[in-house]
């Protein structure tokens, strides 16, 4: 008989709504939020997989999986589209007995193990559809086995007085963890866990059945403790290349920033490990005689008539005649007509904005939505969301849905000031 | 579509001059993110022929590269595909293509085996968007035997590269002369023609038992008192591109607002291969005008009035005008290039200067190595 072996497969864990992003993530998954230009959070991970031999990839969604599953697709730009193994999206189903979302990460992991068995896998990569970064999973899986690990979690040196901010992990001299410590106040390394794991499928099966009436199973708060606490083998991975975690809106703007320096740290220019993305728009951009680039990256398909400066603009956005764009981000499709000036923008996919509106005007006031998701300079505004002509829009503002000049008092949403539509409060 | 379809994308001329030397003329890039066979192939696609046959010989493994995949054009499918077939040796025959009506010969065997009633025939070297099913439509209505697509050329166009047709008052053609010294009439045929499929197999095999190759001689105007073949005339933009002033030309057109929304925002999409290149990046520095930039592409200088295709690289302080810079092509420091198209995956060097007229397009070609400068 025939029997399906792969080594090592990929768990995704793209379920999360990540509130951090507030209005960029009401409708869609964190994973599926634009990135650089072109891309897609997961596309990282996703990129990584192939471009490291890891070719089963199980995603794991449950908040609003629509944008996800339509990209995901079958796997086509990822060359995920096999005929043994691929990607597999995993939403929660419903069982005979003890029907239920996923409650937690490893809880997640634990109701697809009839998939994971599928595969006889030796091993289990568990991965988190959040993360920027290009990373050879194999290497890791050669330290895994040169080890002799049950588990490897890949770590990340950051500056010691940052490390209270991380679950910090503490080795012996041969990368042996004999401690954990989440945020501690006075950390003992700076070596922070990235939420990458390689489990040997056995010590995770077991863990996973064992905890498998643990409320809220996580693998940071119960399985790998368990694991540690049973004496198993787990070892650290030391990573030291580029990796940003992109979970809030200030993390998500300087990621993109990033991209635009002459040689940026996170080079998407190289010919090796390519990301992969879902093209769906093919033209190239039109820059109109008018119009002033500068230190800017911008997708296919785009239309840009006025100026742009130190801003990633995605594929299929228009950017009007005397039209000033500074420090944004503007994603997909996104049209902005003539005469706005904007600075410090994160704009969403589809939104349309009208003539001479000004975004990012005054000084910068306290949210009177979320204090802790909207903190900086930042003017948010969520996707299919539509601002009239003529109005100035303060800083640190959220807006998502259909607005009309009456929404604006005297043509302006003052700084910390919000507009959410459609019930759409996070 | 009830119809299979078949693209001849064979050629190669003199008037590409070197253009020509490494690629076949349906792999030609166009309008910074295409090449010129995705337009057919797109139209027949978005017609829903099912079955696509492209003929090739010349230079062939540029377009073999290009379509290694069909699923861009969204076939791959089981029912149908997207087939290319070269010359091959058989016990009957050791030829290459000898001519169109001898390649569509040498293949007959995928038009008996076809169980479609019509077969549209277009070139690879058109730039243009069409319904093939209105053209069915008008070859039904007008009881054709034949329909030729045609298009009405300014007065200004070079006739000698086409095929000048002139139609009597209900459309029927009375006269077709290819590549006239003199043209009679502003009407061109775009090489796109829809028929029967038992008709175009009798018309085949006839030609093969007189050792006739072409299909534009040996059939249309052979038999054009004989069948009765239409003239369908097309409204919107068609251009072909095979010779060099024509591709500058159509290229350029692409500036246009009026032409990119054609091809780029009106429904339905033209498609391509798709490269996975990350956006384009300005650098400081970078100053560009009314120009197309395709993705990938890094810009640290000026460009205008230029197309920059996939994955270009422009030098500190270089100035660009009026120029087509092909796919991979890297420009050092401080160069001029103006009315000129550079070879793709080319490298040329820092301080270059390369300027041609509008009546005299230059062709850059160094064939430099890309790393050891």
């Amino acid at each position: 008989m025939n029997v399906i072996r792969k080594e090592m497969i990929a768990m995704l864990l793209a379920g999360g709504q990540g509130s951090r992003l507030g209005v960029l993530t009401s409708k869609v998954a964190k994973p599926a939020v634009a990135f650089g230009g072109k891309y897609r959070i997961i596309d990282f991970p996703l990129s990584n997989c192939i471009n490291s031999g890891v070719d089963t990839v199980g995603v794991l969604t449950q908040y609003q999986p629509l944008r996800l599953n339509t990209h995901i697709g079958i796997g086509i730009p990822w060359d995920l589209d096999r005929n043994i193994g691929g990607v597999t999206v995993l939403p929660p189903y419903e069982k005979s007995t003890n029907s239920e979302w996923y409650t937690g990460t490893a809880n997640a992991i634990y109701q697809n193990i009839e998939y994971m068995e599928t595969y006889n896998p030796e091993y289990v990569l568990i991965l988190s559809g959040d993360h920027i970064y290009k990373m050879d999973y194999e290497i890791m899986l050669e330290c895994h086995k040169a080890n002799n690990a049950d588990v490897t979690i890949a770590v990340m040196p950051v500056p010691i007085e940052e490390a209270s901010r991380f679950g910090i992990v503490i080795t012996d001299d041969n990368g042996r963890i004999t401690e954990f410590e989440e945020k501690p106040l006075v950390p003992r390394s700076n070596l922070a866990s990235m939420g990458i794991y390689i489990f040997s499928w056995k010590v995770l099966k077991e863990a996973l059945v064992k905890l498998s009436d643990q409320s809220e199973c996580d693998f940071g708060k119960h399985v790998i403790p368990h694991v540690f606490e049973h004496g198993g083998r787990i070892f650290a991975y030391e990573y030291s290349g580029y990796w940003k975690d992109v979970g809030t809106l200030s993390s998500y703007w300087e990621a993109n920033m990033e991209l635009i320096d002459i040689i940026p740290v996170f080079n998407l220019y190289e010919e090796f490990w390519r990301i992969y993305t879902k093209s769906d728009i093919i033209p190239p951009q039109y820059i109109s005689q008018n119009s002033k680039i500068e230190r800017s990256i911008i997708g296919e398909g785009a239309e840009i008539y006025g100026e742009v400066f130190n801003s990633v603009i995605s594929s299929g956005v228009t950017i009007g005649e005397g039209t000033t764009v500074r420090d944004s981000i503007i994603m997909k499709d996104t049209v902005i007509e003539a005469g706005c000036t904007m600075n410090k923008a994160i704009i969403a996919e589809n939104v349309r904005i009208g003539a001479n509106v000004r975004l990012g005007v005054g000084e910068y006031a306290q949210s009177k939505l979320d204090q802790k998701i909207y903190n900086s300079d930042l003017v948010v505004i969520g996707e299919f969301s539509t601002i009239p002509n003529d109005v100035d829009i303060g800083k640190n503002t959220a807006i998502s849905g259909e607005t009309f000049a009456s929404d604006y008092p005297g043509g302006l949403l003052a700084g910390g000031e919000y507009i959410i539509k459609a019930g759409e409060l996070q | 579509m009830r119809a299979i379809g078949i693209i001849l994308a064979g050629g190669n001329n003199k008037r590409m001059r070197e253009l020509s030397n490494k690629r076949a003329i349906s792999a030609m890039p166009i309008a910074g993110s295409y090449r010129s066979i995705d337009f057919s192939i797109s139209n027949m696609s978005n017609s829903h022929i099912q079955t696509v046959a492209v003929f090739t010989q010349f230079n062939s493994r540029s377009l073999n590269e290009h379509l290694s995949s069909s699923k861009w054009w969204d076939f791959g499918r089981k029912q149908g595909g997207l087939f290319v077939f070269t010359p091959t040796l058989t016990s009957e025959n050791n030829n290459w293509y000898r001519g169109t009506a001898d390649a569509i010969y040498q293949n007959l065997k995928f038009l008996k085996s076809s169980h479609e009633p019509y077969v549209v025939i277009a070139s690879g070297d058109g730039v243009y968007k069409l319904d093939f099913n209105k053209v069915l439509e008008y070859h039904i209505e007008k009881k054709a035997d034949i329909t030729v697509v045609c298009k009405d050329m300014p007065a200004d166009e070079d006739y000698s590269r086409f095929g000048v047709i002139r139609q009597d008052i209900d459309g029927r053609i009375i006269d077709f002369e290819e590549k006239p010294i003199n043209a009679n009439s502003n009407t061109v045929s775009c090489g796109i023609y829809i028929m029967r499929r038992r008709l175009l197999i009798e018309l085949i095999e006839r030609c093969a038992n007189e050792d006739r190759h072409d299909f534009v001689n040996d059939v249309l105007i052979r038999y054009k008192n004989l069948k009765r073949i239409y003239g369908y005339k097309i409204k919107t933009y068609w251009n072909n591109i095979a010779s060099v002033e024509s591709y500058y030309k159509t290229n350029m057109e692409f500036l246009k607002p009026e032409i990119r929304n054609h091809f780029f925002k009106e429904y339905p999409d033209i498609y391509s291969k798709v490269d996975d290149l990350p956006p384009a990046k300005y650098n400081p520095g970078a100053r560009v005008h009314n120009s197309l930039v395709a993705s990938g592409s890094i810009i640290n200088g000026v460009v205008e009035n230029s197309i920059l295709f996939k994955k270009t690289y422009i030098g500190n302080n270089c100035v660009i005008k009026n120029s087509i810079i092909l796919n991979d092509v890297y420009i050092g420091d401080n160069t001029v290039i103006e009315n000129s198209i550079v070879e793709s995956r080319d490298t040329i060097k820092a301080n270059s200067n390369y300027v041609g007229t509008q009546d005299n397009i230059k062709i850059v070609i160094e064939k430099n190595e890309r790393y050891t400068l």
